[in-house]
């Protein structure tokens, strides 16, 4: 079981319109062992998404290294699969080939690579859906096509970047609930950035909590809500739990905190 | 002193806002169906042609009759004109227009997409295009003439540059286009860059694509009349043409009803080509 190591990594932006840098990460420390879902949280531009970016290869720091056990990455690859906020499947397949793509890339024959995103479908929910294609669907069964083909290529990691941003508050829930219980039979490491607070809390085991300029994690939380909630299948006691309700007071004061410094900045930072 | 019902002038009811019926939005800018009102209107031209050739409004060397027109459709197709009847006018000019879209489909396509993903292609490509496609293929038809002479080559090949600019425009455009986060999946799949140009990039191209050939199409058709200048003795636009030369307005008249009738047709088919191979259009 290979892990995730991030060696003082430090990202800048070279200055806009003669600019100062941006210093978008900075200093960054992290493991992440397998089976660990780590949660990214933080204010606008704190460097969250960079970081996810890092990790799938997208970008290249400019200090600092990444490793997946012990290779250097060097770009992105089928053994950390991303899901995007907005799904980014491919509109002229169908749900399994959509699924399945990643294997179809690696030369695997048909019969094969259908059976494992078969598998991977009736893990999110989809099994009644594969001829489908994808403009027939909700946005949250695009999403859980995007996790099932992030599964499909067997990637040691799963990076989610959002992926619940363009959901309703509803289907939010159930793709959480989903999130969890797959993580639990495929027991892969996930790092994951949201917005959401109450989101965060409810999926990680580790949660970073990041603030901006220059982008650093400032506090890290071991949780068990998320075991909690797949012990009690009861998601809506989970959330509603004192302690629950008294760690999202902290970290909301610990961001709103982040957000007053930003406002009297003199500079917007993009994240 | 209020009224419960404001009562309209007669003046302004014509555009006075009613709210929506169920089912249809309100405000919404040239709402409602049309096909009734044009093919009204097709037929009130048809009538005044009609009746301005017969009631001798117009000489009939200006505007033949719908008549004269329909007797020299039946005459050239019979007989011929020029020493070709009807279908082989018209054959030959489909071929010439068909070989010259099919030879720059098979260029410009390549062409344009290699364009879109390397820049050293577009270095290359882009001032020769850029620098012919505004110009109107008349203008360089002397030089073709010159370089190949009068032969079909001459004329297949005009039609095949006023094709090639705009589709491999296109191409390029589509490539351009495509959307970010479907390459950062693919490749985060583990897609080499070969496998990112045919798996991703090619197919997500493909409307920007069918829309230049359906650009190309009808300016390869418009083309085909100048192309046709260049000294033939058959085809639709030399009929035309010919015509013309010999005051005979009917056969022009019927020779450019012909032409606009497989420029419809060719239009058709392209829309139905690319609603069968391209379906996700517009809905993603």
């Amino acid at each position: 079981m290979e892990n995730m190591y991030v060696k003082d990594v430090s990202v800048i932006f070279p200055g806009r319109h003669k600019g100062e840098e941006v210093h978008a990460l900075d200093s960054i420390n992290l493991t992440i062992n397998s089976g660990d879902l780590v949660v990214a949280l933080g204010a606008s531009g704190c460097g969250k998404t960079t970081l996810l970016s890092l990790m799938a290869g997208f970008i290249s720091p400019s200090k600092g290294e990444l490793l997946l056990g012990d290779h250097r990455i060097a770009g992105p690859g089928s053994d950390r699969g991303v899901v995007f906020q907005k799904h980014a499947l491919l509109p002229w397949l169908n749900v399994i080939d959509n699924a399945e793509f990643g294997l179809k890339l690696q030369g695997v024959p048909g019969p094969k690579r259908t059976e494992i995103a078969k598998r991977n479908l009736e893990l999110v929910g989809l099994q009644d859906f594969h001829k489908h294609m994808i403009y027939q669907l909700s946005g949250g069964m695009q999403q859980r096509v995007g996790i099932a083909r992030a599964l499909t290529c067997d990637p040691a990691m799963l990076l989610m970047d959002e992926p619940m941003a363009a959901l309703d508050a509803l289907t939010r829930e159930t793709i959480q609930e989903l999130l969890l219980d797959v993580w639990k039979k495929t027991n892969k490491m996930i790092f994951f950035i949201t917005h959401s607070v109450e989101e965060a809390l409810f999926l990680a085991t580790r949660l970073i909590v990041m603030s901006p300029r220059p982008g650093r994690i400032t506090h890290s939380y071991e949780l068990d809500f998320s075991r909690r909630f797949l012990e009690t299948r009861n998601a809506r006691e989970v959330k509603s739990s004192p302690d629950f309700i008294e760690m999202r007071e902290h970290i909301l004061n610990i961001i709103y905190g982040d957000e007053k410094a930003l406002e009297t900045a003199p500079e917007v930072v993009h994240a | 002193m209020s009224t419960t019902t404001p009562i309209p002038r007669k003046g302004i009811r014509l555009f006075a806002k009613k709210p929506a019926k169920p089912g249809d939005v309100f405000g919404s800018p040239g709402h409602g169906g049309s096909s009734v009102i044009s093919v009204t209107t097709v037929a009130v031209l048809f009538l005044m042609w009609l009746a301005a050739t017969n009631l001798g409004w117009i000489k009939p060397l200006f505007l033949p009759s719908p008549q004269a027109v329909f007797e020299k459709f039946i005459s050239v197709a019979t007989q011929g004109f020029a020493n070709s009847t009807l279908l082989e006018h018209t054959m030959i000019s489909l071929a010439r227009v068909f070989g010259a879209f099919l030879i720059a489909c098979a260029t410009a396509i390549p062409i344009g997409v290699l364009m879109g993903v390397s820049r050293f292609a577009r270095g290359i490509f882009d001032p020769p295009i850029e620098f012919y496609r505004p110009l109107p293929p008349l203008a360089y038809l002397p030089l073709i003439i010159i370089w190949f002479g009068i032969g079909e080559f001459s004329k297949v090949f005009l039609i095949y540059l006023a094709i090639f600019a705009p589709l491999a425009i296109a191409a390029r455009s589509g490539v351009r286009s495509v959307s970010m986060e479907q390459i950062h999946a693919a490749y985060s799949m583990g897609a080499s860059r070969k496998q990112i140009v045919f798996y991703v990039i090619l197919k997500s191209a493909l409307p920007e694509i069918f829309t230049g050939m359906r650009i190309g199409i009808g300016v390869g058709w418009t083309t085909l009349v100048a192309a046709e200048m260049v000294a033939a003795t058959r085809g639709l636009g030399f009929m035309v043409l010919n015509a013309a030369e010999f005051l005979a307005s009917d056969v022009v008249i019927m020779g450019i009803i012909v032409i606009g009738f497989f420029a419809f047709c060719f239009d058709l088919l392209m829309r139905y080509a690319e609603r069968l191979m391209v379906p996700w259009k517009g809905k993603v």
